[in-house]
């Protein structure tokens, strides 16, 4: 154990996780609400409309975050999937069978702002843009991760299985991001591709990355959340859970 | 539950070693049983420390502890759901216990599975063969897979298993379950293993079959060997003591 | 101990398994037509003009490779898990990746290679030029192994489970996505003579990344599905 940092090791008990999640889960929320607004108050009151797409840019500040966070929940996803796999740790697995269903959202408002701003860009709802795309084939990959969990009826087989696809999926991801890419050049050339601006404002970039902060704390709280529910749930036969429960029925 | 610590086991062997030096005068091959026809060294112990399983995180059964030398047989017994099944495939290495361990001459068969899979034999509830081969080709190809005695030969196997002669060139799938059983338990014989586990060896067989079984099982154990088994017949082996573990409460 | 080697292991298993698909010929068939029925529809479904099934060609019959694959990779270890061969399996000492490949290799023979037989019957009833041809058999060689080598951890994921079969394709039709788009392109782009060297090192570059890391990925997949 002596590679895993002593406060990790003990974060790392159902028990202490659980503690620190709950604290942590609420300064989340918090930190996420105040973000939220001034990211918003910049974005769509604040900023100025883009010279060639007026103010359907806006969308920019929802879209372009949940894609970078659709990407990034998956690779904490397999991540913790791993570790919990390979340590054992319920506390890792919890986080990332949490991370699932959090992630396939920002995926999917991905698909739908990216679709939205479609409508007004290109005259149509779905084109096969090579983001679009790619973001497309992430969602399948979410919700097979969570199809394959929910088939599975025994947790702990449900989370080492789950653990193999998400590591399965992190070696293809660049694969299949790279051959969309790569096969939308070939057929779409002369599409205007979506947000690749070389120089983008700064104060259109302020707002930009307020979001992407928000978003990422908004991750974190709903996650934690979620990770004690089902922490609460896996241990309810523990002394811990139960003592829990005595101390809240006492109040 | 039939619990024994380990350091009890290791004075038992002790003693056991002790007796073999003071006592014995002979050549060592002497005290062998008749039949024992492959080398084995009286080191291997097979030990259950501590375990539990879950499933649901809802434990089945926890702190089980047993332990079996060379030369024993064990009878898992418990009522229906009471882990049988379960308990053979971790002392197998297919299921990973929940807590606790499974040593093999004191080290966790986790540390080296391919030597230990060698030294082991599996007959479980699934008898392990294809419908779609005849059990000559089945009991040949489970002996390329594994360790095999020196002197396997599949039709001599079929031949004590009293297989009915025509049987040994038809497909599996057009014999009776109690065949199919029978064929499966000779990859027993097929295999240079120490360690049988045998989940409900006698579903399927008849009377004869059954007596045919018990001894084989007395056999091995004269030979040395070890096997875990589970049945709710009673076990009548000859020339060897049975010992029960009893699993739920 | 005069145990068998891990090479003889793997010569054992994959005689095994062909002598298998052999006795069971039926199995091998079914997928084969339903390849062949799958691309029989589409002049139907569509228009039977000479240049719209010359252009729709290559992605018409690789999707239908795709699925061919889909239905005979389920028959992969299911029978094996049902009579418990494949617990046996897993109590060898040999090294369970090697065994789960030659199970594999096994599988492609039998039915990523007769693709490769009637791709050709394909390609002429979709007006596919003779050009296009050599490209059409070089990505199946190339790509349909790599189809069997993913989908195998698809199948070993989901073998225990009932429904297994649609969830099979849930999780592995995306990861298959790459080997589409390529093998597709280089087929078209043959037919309009350009070079395709470039995606032919592509597939060759995932054939042997998969090679290395599925039948890994295989083994420890199938000891959580047996646990």
């Amino acid at each position: 154990m002596s590679i895993i940092p002593n406060w990790l090791y003990r974060l790392s008990s159902p028990k202490n996780f659980y503690r620190f999640a709950g604290t942590a889960s609420v300064w989340c929320s918090w930190i996420t609400l105040i973000l939220v607004v001034v990211g918003l108050y910049y974005g769509l009151i604040n900023s100025p409309p883009d010279y060639q797409q007026g103010d359907t840019t806006r969308i920019m500040y929802v879209h372009v975050p949940a894609a970078w966070m659709s990407m990034f929940v998956y690779m904490v996803m397999a991540g913790s999937a791993a570790v919990g796999m390979i340590w054992r740790i319920k506390a890792s697995t919890a986080v990332a069978n949490a991370s699932a269903p959090v992630g396939a959202m920002f995926t999917a408002l991905a698909l739908l702002t990216g679709m939205l701003w479609g409508k007004p860009m290109w005259g149509t709802y779905w084109v096969w843009d090579a983001r679009l795309t790619s973001e497309l084939i992430l969602l399948f990959l979410y919700l097979g991760y969570m199809a394959l969990q929910s088939a599975i009826e025994d947790r702990e087989t449900a989370a080492r299985a789950t653990a193999i696809l998400a590591l399965v999926g992190v070696v293809n991801i660049p694969i299949i991001h790279y051959s969309v890419e790569w096969w939308n050049t070939l057929h779409q050339g002369a599409t205007v591709t979506k947000f690749d601006k070389p120089s983008i404002h700064i104060s259109m970039l302020i707002p930009l990355l307020i979001m992407a902060v928000a978003f990422k704390f908004y991750y974190l709280s709903n996650v934690f959340q979620r990770a004690r529910c089902e922490l609460l749930e896996r241990e309810k036969d523990k002394l811990w859970v139960r003592e829990l429960l005595g101390e809240k029925n006492s109040e | 539950m039939v619990i024994r610590s380990a350091q009890s086991n290791s004075r038992m062997l002790a003693n056991h070693m002790g007796y073999l030096q003071l006592y014995v005068s002979g050549p060592f091959d002497a005290l062998k049983p008749a039949g024992m026809n492959h080398s084995m060294d009286d080191s291997s112990r097979i030990e259950g420390v501590g375990l539990a399983i879950s499933r649901n995180d809802r434990y089945i059964f926890t702190d089980l502890n047993f332990s079996l030398e060379a030369g024993q047989i064990l009878q898992v017994e418990g009522h229906n759901g009471s882990g049988k099944t379960t308990m053979l495939r971790i002392l197998c290495g297919l299921t990973l216990p929940s807590e606790g361990e499974v040593q093999w001459r004191g080290e966790n068969i986790r540390k080296n599975l391919a030597e230990y899979c060698a030294q082991l034999a599996y007959v479980g509830h699934a008898p392990g063969i294809k419908g779609e081969l005849t059990p000559l080709e089945n009991l040949d190809f489970a002996k390329t897979m594994d360790r095999p005695r020196k002197d396997a030969d599949a039709e001599k196997v079929l031949e004590r298993l009293q297989l009915p002669a025509f049987c040994d060139d038809v497909p599996c799938h057009n014999l009776s379950a109690g065949q199919r059983r029978r064929v499966a338990l000779g990859r027993l014989l097929m295999l240079d293993a120490r360690l049988w586990v045998l989940d409900e060896p006698f579903t399927a067989l008849d009377p004869g079959g059954r007596k045919l079984v018990e001894e084989l099982l007395s056999e091995h154990a004269q030979a040395g060997g070890m096997a875990v088994l589970t049945t709710h017949h009673v076990v009548n082996l000859e020339g060897c003591s049975v010992r029960q573990l009893q699993l739920g409460t | 101990m005069n145990e068998a080697s891990p090479g003889a292991a793997f010569i054992s298993v994959l005689r095994r398994d062909l002598m298998l698909a052999y006795r069971h010929r039926a199995q091998i068939l079914n997928p084969l037509l339903f390849f062949v029925i799958v691309v029989s529809l589409f002049p139907l479904g569509l228009d039977p003009e000479p240049e719209l099934l010359h252009t729709i060609a290559p992605g018409v019959i690789w999707v239908a490779a795709l699925l061919a694959a889909m239905l005979s990779l389920d028959n992969m270890f299911r029978s094996d898990f049902d009579d418990g061969s494949l617990e046996q399996l897993l109590l060898t000492p040999h090294p369970l990746p090697l065994l789960v490949l030659a199970k594999i290799v096994a599988h492609w023979l039998t039915s990523g290679l007769p693709l490769l037989v009637l791709a050709p019957v394909l390609g002429m009833l979709l007006n596919l030029g003779n050009e296009s041809l050599f490209s059409l058999l070089a990505t199946l060689a190339l790509g349909t192994p790599v189809l069997s080598l993913i989908g195998s951890i698809g199948v070993a994921l989901t073998v225990g489970l009932r429904g297994g079969g649609v969830l099979l394709s849930l999780l592995i039709l995306p990861l298959f996505i790459p080997v589409l788009i390529f093998a597709a392109n280089a087929v078209g782009n043959a037919g309009a003579g350009l070079d395709i060297t470039g995606q032919l090192a592509f597939l060759g570059s995932l054939l042997a990344l998969a090679s290395a890391l599925a039948p890994l990925a295989t083994a420890a997949a199938l000891r959580i599905s047996l646990n």
